[in-house]
C-alpha cells in the first residue's frame, strides 16, 4: 500500500511540475513583447525597462522558470500587475468566495444524486429505472449557467425570494450571505446530478450483479442490507472516481456560475486578469485550479487503497 | 428490436445540422439588423421566437448560433481525433519509454479542462472563436488519445496480428488494416458523446466573453446579453438555452445508441 501511495504521489507531483511548466510556458509563446502588450503601444522606454524588470524579462527563461518554481513552492505567486499587490493574497481572499461554493455545491449535488442512483438500481427492472434515466439524460443536455438563468428567472424575477446577483460577506450578514449563494450553489449541484446518479446506478447495478449479492440474498439477507452492506462498500471504489471527476467539473463549472451571479471569486478574478492582462496574476489562477484538480486525482486514488483490501494489503 | 436512443439522438442532431444548413441559404431576417421600435417582443407571425434587447430576430439569430455550435463543435472535436488518435496509435503500439511519457503528458492535459485550456490561451492570444475551438480541442486530445491506446493494446495481444507480423507486413500495414479499424467503433461513440461536451463548452465559453465575439451571434453570447434583460422578457434567455440543451441530448443519445449498436457486449 506504501508503495501504491508513494507512486501516485510521484505522479501527482511530477503531473504538477509539467503543468507549472505549461502554464510558465504560455508566457513565452506570447507574440511579441509581453511588457509591449501590458503597458500598451503608448508606454514610455522607461517604464517598459522596469516592467521587463519587474517580470525578469532579461533572464533567460530557464532561469525564469527556475525562481518562478521556487516562489511557488514558497506560496510566492507573484506581484498582480493590476492590483499591484501579492498574487497568492488576492487567490486568498477569493477563496472563501469560491471554496464554500464548490463544496456546498458538490455536498448537495451527492446529496440529491447518491439516494437517486441507488433507488434507480435497486428498483432496475422496473418503471422507475428507466424514468430516473429518461431524467438523468435529460438533466446532463441542460448547461449549468442557463439553469442558473432559469433559476433567477424563477426564484428573483417572479418570485422575489432570492437575490439575482451579488455576494454577501458572512461577516456583514450571516443570513445575506445564505441568501447570496443559495442560487448559486443550487445551479452547481444541479448540473452535476444528471452525471453521479449515472454513475452510482451504473456502479451498483455491476455489484448487484455478482454472485456474492446472491449469496447474501440466499442466507436471507433483508434487501436493504444486502445494498448497504454488501453492494454500497463495493460500487463506492467506482462512485469515488466519479465524485472526484465531478469535484473537478464542479470547480471549472464554478467559473462560469460566478460569472452569472457577479459573485467575486476566482473564476471573476480570471476574467478580470484577462481583461487587464495581468499574467502573473492569470497563471497563478490557472495553475491553483490545474493544482486543485491533481489534487482531487491523487486524493482519489489515494481513498482506493483504503476502500480495495486487494490494494491496501498488496 | 428498435433502438429510440440511436433514433431521437439522430434526429434531434439533424435537425440541427439542417437549422445550421438553412442559415446559410435562407434567414427570415437580417440577424443583425436593429430595431428600437420592436425590442423584447414576445413571438409574433412576424418574429417567430419573438425580438432581443436591441430588437433583432431572435430566430434568425438562432439560425446562425446553429452554424456556429455546430462549426465549433466539428473543428474542435475534429482536431482532438486526429491528434488523440495519432498519439494514442503511437502510444500503444510502440510502447515502452514514448508509451509513459505521452500518458504523464495526457495525465497533465486532464488537469487543464476547456475553461481552464481557454483561459490560459485567451491570455497568450486574443479571446475569440478560434481561441475557443483550439481550447476544447486541446483539452478533449487525453480522451481520444488514451482510448486509442487502450484499444491497440487489445489489439496488439491477438493472434491475427502475431500472423500478420509472421507474414511479414510491416508496421503502417499492421495498424491501417488491423488495428485502426477494429478501434473504429469505440472512437466514433466517444467523438458523439464528446460533441456534447463541445457544444457545452463552447457555449460556456460565449457567455464568458471567450468565445464567439458579440458581432457574430452564438448561443452562448446571445445567453449573454439576455440575462441583463430577462425581468422584460424570458424569451431571448429560454430561446438559445432550449436549443443547447437539444443539442446536446442529441449528441449523447447518439452517443448511447451507437455504443448499443455497435458493442454487442454493452447491450
Amino acid at each position: 500500500m506504501i508503495t501504491y501511495l508513494l507512486r501516485r504521489l510521484i505522479f501527482a507531483a511530477l503531473t504538477m511540475f509539467l503543468s507549472a511548466a505549461l502554464v510558465f510556458s504560455a508566457l513565452l509563446i506570447i507574440p511579441g513583447d509581453p511588457a509591449e502588450i501590458i503597458l500598451g503601444l503608448g508606454a514610455s522606454p522607461q517604464a517598459l525597462a522596469a516592467l521587463r524588470t519587474q517580470l525578469g524579462l532579461e533572464q533567460p527563461p530557464l532561469t525564469r522558470f527556475g525562481w518562478w518554481l521556487a516562489g511557488m513552492v514558497r506560496g510566492d505567486f507573484g506581484q498582480s500587475l493590476n492590483y499591484h499587490r501579492p498574487v497568492g493574497e488576492l487567490i486568498l481572499a477569493r477563496l472563501g468566495v469560491s471554496l464554500p461554493l464548490a463544496l456546498a455545491g458538490m455536498l448537495l449535488a451527492c446529496l440529491i444524486a447518491l439516494p437517486i442512483g441507488i433507488m434507480a438500481a435497486r428498483r432496475h427492472g422496473t418503471w422507475v429505472d428507466p424514468a430516473i434515466i429518461a431524467l438523468a439524460q435529460l438533466g446532463a443536455a441542460i448547461p449549468s449557467f442557463w439553469l442558473a438563468l432559469l433559476l433567477i428567472l424563477l426564484f428573483s424575477v417572479t418570485l422575489g425570494w432570492l437575490p439575482a446577483g451579488g455576494f454577501v460577506p458572512w461577516e456583514r450578514s450571516p443570513l445575506g450571505y445564505l441568501h447570496s449563494l443559495a442560487l448559486p450553489v443550487l445551479a452547481l449541484a444541479l448540473g452535476q446530478v444528471a452525471l453521479l446518479t449515472r454513475m452510482t446506478r451504473a456502479a451498483l447495478l455491476e455489484v448487484l450483479a455478482q454472485d456474492y449479492i446472491r449469496t447474501a440474498r440466499a442466507k436471507g439477507l433483508p434487501g436493504r442490507q444486502v445494498v448497504s452492506k454488501h453492494a454500497l462498500r463495493n460500487a463506492m471504489i467506482t462512485i469515488i472516481t466519479s465524485l472526484g471527476l465531478s469535484l473537478g467539473q464542479v470547480l471549472v463549472g464554478a467559473i462560469v456560475i460566478e460569472q452569472v451571479f457577479s459573485l467575486p471569486g476566482l473564476g471573476r478574478l480570471a476574467l478580470i486578469a484577462i481583461g487587464t492582462r495581468d499574467f502573473p496574476l492569470l497563471q497563478g489562477l490557472v495553475l491553483v485550479y490545474a493544482g486543485t484538480i491533481v489534487l482531487i486525482n491523487f486524493l482519489v486514488d489515494a481513498s482506493y487503497s483504503l476502500l480495495d483490501p486487494r490494494i491496501r494489503y498488496a | 428490436m428498435p433502438k429510440p436512443n440511436l433514433l431521437l439522438g439522430g434526429l434531434l442532431v439533424g435537425l440541427v445540422v439542417a437549422a445550421a444548413l438553412l442559415s446559410w441559404v435562407w434567414l427570415p431576417h437580417d440577424p443583425n439588423a436593429m430595431n428600437f421600435a420592436r425590442q423584447l417582443e414576445p413571438p409574433s407571425h412576424e418574429h417567430w421566437l419573438g425580438t432581443d434587447n436591441f430588437g433583432r430576430d431572435l430566430f434568425s439569430r438562432l439560425l446562425v448560433g446553429a452554424r456556429m455550435t455546430m462549426l465549433v463543435g466539428f473543428i474542435a472535436v475534429g482536431l482532438a481525433i486526429s491528434v488523440g488518435c495519432l498519439l494514442g496509435v503511437l502510444a500503444g503500439y510502440l510502447g515502452g519509454l514514448l508509451d509513459e511519457v505521452m500518458m504523464r503528458l495526457a495525465d497533465v492535459l486532464f488537469a487543464f479542462p476547456a475553461i481552464l485550456m481557454a483561459l490560459l490561451l485567451a491570455a497568450i492570444f486574443a479571446p475569440g472563436t478560434a481561441t475557443a475551438m483550439a481550447a476544447i480541442g486541446i483539452a478533449t486530445v487525453p480522451v481520444f488519445a488514451r482510448l486509442m491506446r487502450s484499444s491497440v493494446l487489445v489489439v496488439k495481444e491477438q493472434d491475427y496480428l502475431e500472423a500478420g507480423r509472421a507474414l511479414g507486413a510491416h508496421h503502417g500495414r499492421l495498424i491501417a488494416r488491423h488495428i485502426l479499424p477494429n478501434a473504429l467503433s469505440p472512437i466514433v461513440v466517444q467523438a458523439s458523446l464528446s460533441l456534447a461536451v463541445a457544444v457545452l463548452a463552447e457555449a460556456a465559453l460565449s457567455f464568458l466573453g471567450l468565445g464567439t465575439p458579440p458581432r457574430t451571434p452564438s448561443w452562448g453570447n446571445m445567453l449573454r446579453e439576455a440575462q441583463g434583460f430577462m425581468a422584460l422578457s424570458p424569451y431571448p434567455a429560454l430561446v438559445p438555452g432550449l436549443a443547447i440543451a437539444i443539442t446536446v441530448l442529441g449528441w449523447n443519445l447518439l452517443g448511447d445508441g451507437l455504443r448499443d449498436r455497435l458493442d454487442p457486449r454493452s447491450g
